[in-house]
């Protein structure tokens, strides 16, 4: 006779406050199989757990069910109380009388309760079912792929390699250091951004356990966790880094000039280049769009020139494959393409309407102008600078609903450093809220309002060019006016979206992404690093928009993830996986096709009939790829494939439990 | 092509040039503008401050009448079309109101028809259909094309090309060969409706309107509605007067342009009837 052994939370008010605990107690501990039953406050807490423990001892139980909340939430902490009363913990199942029951019920506690009854017991009719299960163990590979080498995937890669894991760092741009290098300073301590940012790009680099891989993509991930197989193309530099020096003869002597996209077009570079001064490695490539030699095959200067023979145009896009135990996705943001939706701005057609990424260029020493604010249509010294903050923020008509987080920190920054690089200058921030949660943030902004910058609550209706002005017509919804401002350059706070190919890095990973392209972590309280595919983290701003110490705090939480993970030397694979009766098993497969994870496998079996020895196809599942989903046990028509723990029997007895 | 026409009650009164002019190049072009039997005020300017029932009952008996002729109604006037398209949509979407309205007209409106404005019907011709009837290009004329606040608003139930900076008008002045600005205040408000109430507010927003025209390099602007030309045109010189200002900017109706495209003589055109001096723009043309 089984001993199931029923444990009914209260969890405070959540569930006992609509849910008639007690009564549920009396009505589901009838069920057949009940040897024990009872109800506490917080079932999850250390007095609830011992209580679990005390009751399989002293009642003999060999199965428990605990009514509470998600299996989400607590699943793992009670299948480790019940192992530790010495029973095997897959001899456990949830109801889930809080979420699925109190929590929308919360009107109806007469419903809530029968409902909650309804929910126990069948959770007691799968218990009564369920067998012990047991893991088993993988080997893994105690490397990490980080993607993306801003600082996020910068910060991530020395943590890890510093805990002693090899790394390979991936960049599909010629240098890292991501966004975070193109900044000049960083609010509210107003660090140099490249001071800080330019030496982690070098000890990242130089970190023996860190393979740095540039100017590389991502094309192919295969495997699952602690055993990943990826590919990445590292495209054609045209430039042999093996043996080229980085003297940049080749990037002064080439005649072709184009826009610099590092430097969002506000300067140019050569079409061998390298993007700045201090880019890592501090190597060039060429363009191949603008080459002439690629183009025409005429030129041919930088070959000339190069005094190691470094130039090589034969180069070809190569395929390479490596193997990781663990994936950190760090992709970063772009910015939300406003010109396409934001006519009332002009939709890009004013030069002197620009970004905030663009006036980080400008006031940056090392960027296009040497550090000097001067406006892009005529390189005039703006006197008079309006910013406008959330554009594509908290906009539900044209942009995203949710605040991008760090625009009105450096809103701040950027007018105080209009204030104090311009003589008599004036700057005005339209806003609709001040956010600036964070030490030493709100002191930060107040100080700036209070050296001039004029904060007006509004937003921007229009911005137009009249003569060599802009003209920038608002409302001042504190003193319910109209405002209309003469300026010489506007900034628009442009929202932070995820960065272009965000899609696919997702679709290769295989990772979910929200309603507005940001990957969705685990759990956006408990395990904000981690996502729903196992070996796989986040970092960054690829997660949702977030400032830079959030994104290092972050990545540093990535990194101790991935380290406690590579710490081990094999890996537990959860055992409720699918399994094939190879008695019942036609062959026809149908399960191969529709699974997602390419865990089945054909495999021929021979087996005698009528004193023949007859060979046939069966399915089999690869234990080590399956991912115990469950998509085979629907597809096979005769229900050869099972999903331990989610049995097929176990399954019709909930149904019926909860149905008849 | 065959629409049912909604003139809109300034057609034989302020508007009689447009309303001329838009028929002539209508069937130049090969559109056929049957006129609304018994069609009756849109109420536009006054009714929506009244009651949204009313504002919605008076275009939706047009709407009514068009549908039982079985065609699509075009309109000349920005307002009107406003008015037109605003019920249109609000009719076809809204059944409670659907029901209140058609009880109040004693029609039954089904929502199968559309409401287009004369430029779009005109402005989604083919280029060549309307290039070949250019007989006398409009060289020399720098327009700002003015469409008003109307006519592109709400995009939801507009959906011209664009609210913030339309060009349609200005493709159809470049097919008739003149040249069109790229200046800011193509949709801005002119005050059309408070022309006779308040007059302060009106010259500050025709102010606005008519620097931003000049500062681009225009020497005239086109409009395609009569309430719009009618202030554009009309308040000038009040605008001189209480401002000190000293414009002098000829409006034409875009049915007047291109009809001196297509080699329309001037009496034809009406260009007599404008209270700004048209003379000294149109001899650049010739």
């Amino acid at each position: 006779m089984k001993r199931i052994g029923l444990f009914v939370c209260w969890c405070g008010s959540n569930i006992g406050g609509v849910v008639d605990v007690p009564r549920a107690v009396q009505e589901a501990g009838n069920f057949p199989g009940v040897a024990y039953a009872t109800d506490y406050k917080y079932m999850c807490s250390e007095p609830g757990q011992d209580m679990i423990v005390k009751a399989i001892e002293e009642h003999n139980l060999d199965r428990v069910v605990v009514a509470s909340c998600t299996p989400m939430l607590h699943e793992p902490t009670f299948r480790k109380t019940i192992a530790r009363a010495g029973l095997n913990p897959y001899m456990f199942e949830m109801a889930n009388i809080r979420e699925q029951c109190s929590w929308v019920h919360s009107q109806e506690p007469e419903k809530a309760t029968k409902k909650a009854i309804a929910l126990i017991r069948r959770a007691l009719a799968k218990v009564s079912k369920v067998e012990p299960l047991f893991e088993s163990y993988i080997p893994l590979t105690k490397r990490t792929l980080v993607i993306g080498g801003g600082i996020a995937g910068i910060q991530a890669a020395i943590d890890i390699a510093d805990n002693g894991h090899e790394v390979i760092l991936l960049e599909r741009e010629p240098t890292i250091g991501g966004k975070m290098v193109k900044l000049d300073k960083t609010f509210p301590t107003m660090d140099c951004s490249a001071c800080i940012s330019t030496p982690k790009m070098v000890q990242v680099a130089q970190h023996p356990n860190v393979k740095l891989m540039t100017y590389a993509e991502l094309t192919e991930v295969n495997g699952y966790i602690g055993n990943f197989e990826v590919t990445i193309k590292q495209k054609a530099r045209y430039v042999d880094h093996s043996v080229c020096t980085g003297c940049g003869i080749c990037t002064e002597k080439c005649p072709t000039k184009v826009l610099s996209s590092y430097e969002l077009g506000l300067g140019t570079r050569k079409a061998i280049y390298i993007e700045f001064p201090q880019a890592v490695p501090n190597k060039p490539v060429i363009d191949p769009e603008n080459c002439r030699y690629l183009k025409t095959g005429k030129c041919g200067v930088c070959a000339k020139v190069c005094p190691t023979g470094a130039i090589d145009f034969e180069q070809k896009d190569e395929f390479i494959t490596e193997k990781v135990g663990s994936i950190v996705v760090a992709t970063g943001y772009d910015l939300f393409k406003w010109e396409e939706v934001y006519g009332e701005y002009g939709y890009g057609r004013y030069k002197d309407v620009i970004t905030g990424l663009h006036f980080e260029r400008m006031v940056n020493a090392s960027g296009p102008t040497d550090g000097k604010i001067k406006r892009p249509s005529d390189g005039k010294e703006p006197k008079s600078v309006v910013f406008i903050k959330c554009v594509g923020s908290r906009d539900e008509n044209k942009g995203k609903t949710y605040c991008s987080r760090a625009c009105c920190m450096y809103t701040a920054k950027h007018a105080h450093q209009v204030l104090e690089k311009i003589p008599d200058s004036n700057a005005y921030i339209f806003y609709m809220d001040i956010r600036t949660p964070g030490k030493l943030y709100d002191e930060f902004y107040r100080r700036t309002a209070l050296e001039g910058a004029q904060y007006i609550r509004g937003r921007v209706s229009k911005v137009y060019q009249s003569g060599d002005k802009l003209v920038v017509m608002g409302t001042d919804t504190l003193l319910g006016r109209p405002v209309q401002v003469e300026a010489d350059m506007v900034v628009l706070a442009t929202a932070m979206v995820p960065s272009e190919g965000a899609d696919k890095t997702a679709q290769l990973v295989g990772i979910s992404a929200d309603k507005d392209g940001f990957f969705t972590e685990a759990h956006p309280k408990l395990r904000p690093v981690e996502t729903m595919t196992g070996g796989v983290f986040l970092a960054g701003t690829c997660q949702g928009p977030k400032d830079i110490p959030d994104t290092v705090s972050q990545s540093s939480g990535a990194a101790a993830k991935v380290s406690a993970l590579l710490s081990k030397d094999e890996l537990a694979t959860d055992p409720m996986i699918s399994s094939i009766n190879e008695k019942i098993c036609s062959g026809c497969l149908a399960c191969k096709a529709v699974c997602p994870y390419k865990a089945i496998e054909e495999k021929k079996i021979s087996e005698k009939v009528r004193g023949k020895v007859v060979e046939r196809v069966v399915a089999s599942v690869n234990t080590g790829l399956c991912q115990g989903c469950g998509c085979c046990t629907v597809a096979c028509r005769i229900g050869a494939a099972n999903l331990k723990g989610y049995t097929n029997e176990q399954v019709i007895a909930e149904v019926d439990a909860l149905c008849l | 092509m065959r629409y049912a026409y909604y003139p809109g009650c300034s057609s034989d009164t302020t508007g009689k040039e447009y309303e001329a002019t838009v028929r002539i190049v209508c069937k130049n072009l090969g559109i056929e503008l049957v006129d609304i039997p018994d069609w009756s005020c849109c109420g536009a300017t006054a009714a929506h401050g009244k009651s949204h029932l009313l504002n919605t009952a008076l275009p939706a008996r047009n709407l009514a009448l068009a549908e039982e002729m079985g065609l699509d109604v075009v309109t000349p006037c920005a307002a009107c079309y406003q008015q037109l398209a605003t019920a249109n949509k609000e009719m076809k979407e809204n059944q409670q109101i659907a029901e209140k309205v058609n009880q109040a007209t004693g029609k039954n409106y089904q929502g199968t028809i559309k409401v287009k404005s004369i430029v779009e019907v005109i402005g989604s011709l083919e280029p060549d259909i309307i290039k070949a009837q250019m007989v006398k290009p409009l060289k020399g004329l720098k327009i700002a094309a003015y469409y008003g606040c109307l006519m592109v608003r709400p995009p939801s139930v507009t959906g011209f090309d664009d609210a913030e900076n339309p060009m349609f008008l200005d493709n159809l002045m470049r097919l008739a060969g003149a040249e069109t600005m790229d200046w800011p205040h193509k949709t801005e408000c002119c005050g059309g409706a408070l022309q006779v109430s308040n007059e302060h507010i009106v010259v500050k927003l025709l102010d606005k309107i008519y620097k931003e025209a000049l500062k681009s390099g225009a020497n005239c602007m086109v409009a395609a509605c009569p309430l719009c030309h009618f202030n554009l045109d009309g308040c000038q010189s009040t605008c001189n007067r209480l401002l000190g200002t000293t414009y002098e900017i000829p409006i034409f109706y875009f049915t007047q342009l291109l009809g001196l495209a297509m080699g329309l003589n001037q009496q034809e055109l009406q260009f007599n009837s404008h209270f700004t001096d048209t003379r000294k723009v149109l001899k650049l043309v010739g």
